[in-house]
């Protein structure tokens, strides 16, 4: 996982220092934080992005009943509406897993200034 | 104008810059910060800021559905098969190999860390077996992702292949989260894991439309309550189909068979 994002970033930084990564995870991924960030540093260290913080959004599992028309936040994996207990769910958030930015540091002298490109 | 922005590949990007959330709190060091006027709390650190809003396994997924094309067009139906490390996979595979060898033309894509132990423990049941260490140039990993099976399958001669069988790397966590270019995917799990596995391990037992409940000659050793896993298995996947087998004894396994073989 950690790799995907590495080389994604990589390829899109262009030989310039990145200095932040910030991706989005759902609940329902079986993505533990602490674990993520060990494995990106190990994974980073000593590599073009070594120093490179990684910055995990998390985003709730949210489901909407068709039964009772609730919308619910699931605080357990059972994928069920909190309010009625039905099954009969669609998921609205919580499968995430995405890139979303990355930032670069560059000398101040050669900052740019307007759109790049 | 007036922010430092660069686009990759100047398609799909979303901004995003109305969200008010961008206002960055840590420290870039040396580096100066800058407030930029037209964008209401979004600060610029003398770098750049690229937003790329892809799904982070995109790529992987490309290449599943490379897999899944060649392996339809060759007519082969694919079955991922995931579980814990001693569930019974590879007991369970020659079983199957036994059983079904004689009218179904079988391929065994086999995951493994480093060794070709469970490979060989499927020598001679006459299926095609292709072998895949994740340690051999890819890291070592927990899982097959589409790549690795990629390279597996030009190891195998899919035009004579009716089933493909893709014996996951033991692991409940990684390998749920990766397609490989499967039709189906199903697990192994055995009694002595206990009841509440399902609960402890979702996004594996909610990526499958089959669990083999293996080792069932072992219940009358074990406390394990069989009624309450699949209780737990419904609160996590309502659909998902239980088939019961002892890859030692034989039990279930033709009902297996028979949904694997499609």
């Amino acid at each position: 996982m950690c790799e995907a994002i590495a080389r994604k970033v990589v390829d899109r930084a262009d030989g310039r220092r990145v200095a932040r990564v910030v991706v989005r995870i759902g609940h329902l991924r079986q993505v533990v934080p602490d674990a993520m960030t060990f494995s990106w540093e190990l994974l980073t260290a000593s590599t073009e992005l070594d120093g490179a913080e990684l910055e995990i959004e998390h985003v709730p599992a949210v489901v909407e009943c068709s039964a009772c028309t609730a919308t619910t936040t699931l605080t357990m994996p059972v994928l069920a509406c909190a309010a009625c207990g039905s099954i009969d769910v669609s998921l609205r958030s919580g499968d995430e897993l995405l890139l979303v930015s990355f930032e670069t540091v560059e000398q101040l002298d050669h900052a740019p200034v307007g759109e790049q490109r | 104008m007036g922010r430092f922005h660069r686009h990759a590949d100047g398609t799909e990007h979303s901004h995003g810059h109305d969200e008010g959330d961008h206002d960055h709190d840590h420290d870039h060091g040396t580096v100066a910060r800058r407030d930029v006027g037209d964008h209401s709390g979004y600060v610029v650190t003398g770098g750049s800021r690229v937003e790329v809003l892809e799904r982070i396994l995109d790529e992987n997924d490309r290449i599943a559905a490379t897999n899944r094309a060649e392996l339809q067009g060759h007519g082969v139906r694919t079955v991922n098969l995931m579980s814990a490390p001693g569930a019974g996979k590879t007991s369970l595979l020659r079983r199957t190999l036994a059983t079904l060898g004689a009218r179904v033309r079988i391929g065994v894509l086999e995951g493994d860390i480093a060794t070709s132990l469970d490979a060989d423990q499927l020598e001679g049941y006459g299926a095609a077996l292709s072998l895949v260490n994740t340690s051999a140039g890819f890291g070592g990993e927990c899982h097959l992702d589409a790549v690795m099976v990629r390279s597996g399958l030009a190891r195998l001669p899919l035009a004579e292949l009716d089933l493909l069988v893709i014996e996951n790397v033991g692991n409940l966590v990684c390998p749920a989260e990766f397609d490989v270019g499967e039709d189906a995917k199903a697990m192994v799990y055995a009694v002595t894991e206990g009841e509440e596995k399902p609960l402890k391990y979702p996004v594996m037992f909610r990526a499958v439309e089959v669990v083999v409940v293996n080792k069932v000659d072992l219940l009358p050793y074990l406390d394990v309550d069989v009624e309450r896993f699949r209780q737990n298995l419904r609160d996590v996947n309502p659909r998902a189909r239980v088939i019961m087998t002892s890859a030692k004894t034989g039990e279930g396994v033709d009902e297996w068979c028979a949904w694997l073989a499609g």
